[in-house]
């Protein structure tokens, strides 16, 4: 199991559900307990060249499993696209086709069916534009093309739990990385309008497969002091009452 | 025209939002542009094909550009079209003066051409003492308050109605307080009218230049650069040396795709062929460079050149939605001009492959498939590589490489972190960190996921 920096700081029980819901669908679970971060702030930053040591890291760390798992759609994709190591491509080259983040694991590799968890509360589905547009696991609006979704084929088959619909359904939230800092003003201003979305429509808890969206929601949410509440997509999965 | 400043994007994006009712209108605005061109697409089970297809004949311009070029200039001049080459922006102006300097001409009638907002045309005819007007409305309307466009196929989308009316008010004489668009449009006619039957001179820009018949089509919904050039006794058609298709039936792929992507509509109200001149008129094409095979040359940003100039990536870029389009201070905003830019001034617009998130919306709604999300994460390592990017950041992100290589300084640090976070929120919860300025931060829990690991496997196998 690979957890993103921020995650194994800040969101431990997004972690510990993930862990937990990947041992009762059946699978020997490790954590490798000397991994850091996949490298992705320096790289979108403009400082690949400086993530070198991030990636020999993480192919010390993960090389050799069946597969890597990661409850985030963003990390993942740094992984799939960016992640190359001096003297040991081999290895990178195998991780790269290895990792997957949590929902398409579930959907494609697990092919899980049918789950116990029971959420009894009006949800709506935050996309992640890195696992949305980079992961491909959703359609995307603008193309057409058949749709679907992983992380929506998955919150179906909890219990109680309502979706509810959204105006713009993939816009993004503005996170971005270092964005966020460097472009406080649009950053902010597109995290106000996407939780305006949710909150227009009923929703009580905002999930998404990627928690840097929604660690920027809330930010936005707790400053309106709002009762809407954001959630990982595992710790609804995982879930029971 | 230029933007006479040195503010870079997120000054001038946090500027724009200081109001905030104004950007959720704006971003309302071009998100129904957005909406409109997603009916529009769905409408065509074919689009996707479209799309490929479109892509696929532009990279072969792309890799056969010199020989189109020769053999759409040997047509053009078998047509009875006088052709000049420029080679940056300064030869096309020039140019363009001497053409009309040659026959006594001191005013020109103008459509919308993108490549002589880049060229600063304006700027330069107006020192030379030749008045330029823009015909195209948006342009006309930007023109009259001296701002440079702000969306290169809305150009006045960030001004709103009652706005316009001020600036009609103030220069073409429409009533005070007169806000009704379709007055306000009927008075732009009026005055327009005029320029088109008294100017000798129109430029205009090019969509396509077909290198098999050396004929060029120009899309306008307006018919403006119709009425300019079919009036006018000299037409000069200004375009960049990537406008080029190979064969006339390709049009049928680009005219399906462009107008669907711009705006939602089919086709534009006006596709016009122009191929050879009328007895006794003139037409001039230049064909400019400026830049653009410097971008050839670049290996990851030359398929950038495929762009035919829709907007759909502005229009559904939320950083453009939300920071307006003259936040880019350049000719061409929003994402493809976040690529476009940097090519032709590195230091100048080393700003603009950063204000973006990466969320790649651009890249679905392009027509020609331009990966200009990707594209944008490349610029960023050129633009730090070539030395461009701030001191401060590059420290800091030495750093963050640094302890984020090393298990121990992370581990060390995160609980360090969390510690501030926890006992001394005063340290991250104010006015020198952005984050906290409109967002509170997270929560800090009592131990990281690696510690509550730890002691669970030390529990297992106790």
């Amino acid at each position: 199991m690979f957890v993103p920096c921020y995650v194994d700081q800040f969101y431990p029980k997004a972690a510990i559900a993930t862990l937990e819901l990947l041992e009762k669908l059946g699978c020997e679970v490790h954590y490798p307990k000397n991994q850091t971060c996949c490298g992705q702030p320096m790289a979108n930053s403009g400082y690949e060249h400086l993530t070198g040591g991030c990636n020999n890291l993480f192919v010390d760390n993960f090389s050799g499993y069946d597969y890597i798992v990661c409850p985030s759609g963003s990390c993942t994709l740094h992984i799939k696209e960016h992640l190359h190591a001096d003297g040991k491509e081999e290895q990178a080259t195998e991780i790269r086709k290895k990792v997957y983040e949590l929902t398409e694991f579930l959907v494609d590799v697990l092919r899980v069916k049918q789950l116990t968890a029971t959420f009894p509360y009006r949800v709506g589905l935050h996309q992640s534009c890195h696992g949305l547009r980079g992961l491909r696991i959703a359609q995307m609006s603008e193309l057409v093309a058949e749709p679907f979704s992983k992380p929506e084929q998955l919150l179906d088959m909890v219990n109680g739990l309502e979706l509810v619909p959204l105006s713009r359904q993939d816009d993004c939230c503005g996170f971005g990385g270092t964005f966020c800092v460097v472009e406080e003003a649009v950053s902010a201003k597109m995290g106000k309008d996407r939780v305006a979305d949710h909150v227009s429509h009923g929703a009580q808890y905002i999930t998404s497969a990627d928690l840097s969206c929604l660690m920027h929601l809330e930010g936005i949410l707790r400053r309106q002091n709002s009762d809407v509440k954001v959630i990982h997509v595992a710790e609804i999965l995982n879930h029971s009452m | 025209m230029s933007t006479a400043t040195t503010k870079d994007h997120p000054h001038l994006a946090a500027e724009f939002n200081r109001d905030e009712p104004r950007v959720n209108w704006h971003d309302e605005t071009l998100w129904w542009v957005r909406a409109k061109r997603d009916i529009a697409a769905h409408k065509l089970p074919e689009w996707e094909l479209l799309r490929e297809t479109a892509s696929q004949i532009k990279l072969n311009v792309l890799s056969n550009l010199s020989t189109y070029l020769e053999q759409f200039e040997a047509n053009a001049i078998k047509n009875g079209i006088i052709v000049h080459w420029a080679a940056d922006a300064a030869e096309h102006n020039q140019i363009v003066h001497n053409l009309l300097e040659q026959r006594g001409i001191t005013k020109m009638v103008k459509s919308k051409s993108m490549l002589t907002e880049e060229c600063h045309l304006n700027e330069y005819l107006k020192e030379q003492g030749i008045d330029v007007i823009d015909s195209d409305l948006g342009e006309r309307i930007v023109q009259l308050a001296n701002e440079p466009p702000s969306h290169i196929v809305l150009p006045c989308i960030h001004k709103k109605k009652e706005e316009i009316g001020d600036i009609f008010h103030e220069h073409l004489g429409s009533a005070k307080g007169e806000s009704d668009p379709k007055i306000l449009t009927e008075t732009a006619r009026q005055h327009l009218r005029e320029v088109f039957l008294t100017r000798r001179a129109a430029l205009t820009g090019v969509n396509f230049a077909v290198a098999e018949t050396g004929e060029f089509v120009i899309c306008t919904n307006e018919g403006n650069a119709d009425m300019g050039a079919h009036l006018a006794e000299i037409h000069i058609a200004s375009m960049g040396i990537e406008k080029i298709i190979p064969e006339r039936k390709h049009l049928g792929v680009f005219l399906r795709l462009l107008t669907r992507s711009a705006t939602g509509q089919p086709i534009t109200t006006y596709s016009s062929h122009f191929s050879k001149p009328q007895d006794g008129t003139e037409i001039h094409i230049v064909i400019v460079d400026n830049g653009r095979s410097i971008q050839l040359g670049r290996e990851e940003f030359r398929n950038s050149l495929k762009c035919i100039r829709c907007g759909a990536c502005m229009n559904t870029c939320p950083v453009y939605r939300k920071s307006g389009g003259h936040s880019y201070h350049t000719a061409v905003a929003g994402p493809i001009g976040s690529i476009l830019a940097p090519n032709l001034d590195m230091k100048k617009y080393a700003d603009l492959p950063f204000a973006s998130t990466l969320c790649g919306s651009c890249s679905n709604v392009c027509p020609v498939k331009i990966d200009i999300h990707d594209q944008l994460y490349k610029w960023r390592q050129v633009i730090v590589k070539e030395g461009y990017s701030p001191k401060t950041k590059t420290m800091a992100m030495k750093a963050m490489a640094l302890t984020l290589a090393s298990p121990t300084l992370y581990r060390m640090g995160g609980k360090t972190g969390r510690l501030v976070f926890k006992y001394a929120p005063f340290a991250v919860n104010n006015k020198l960190n952005p984050w906290y300025n409109q967002r509170e931060m997270p929560k800090a829990p009592d131990e990281s996921f690696g510690e509550w690991y730890a002691k669970r496997k030390g529990a297992k196998n106790s």
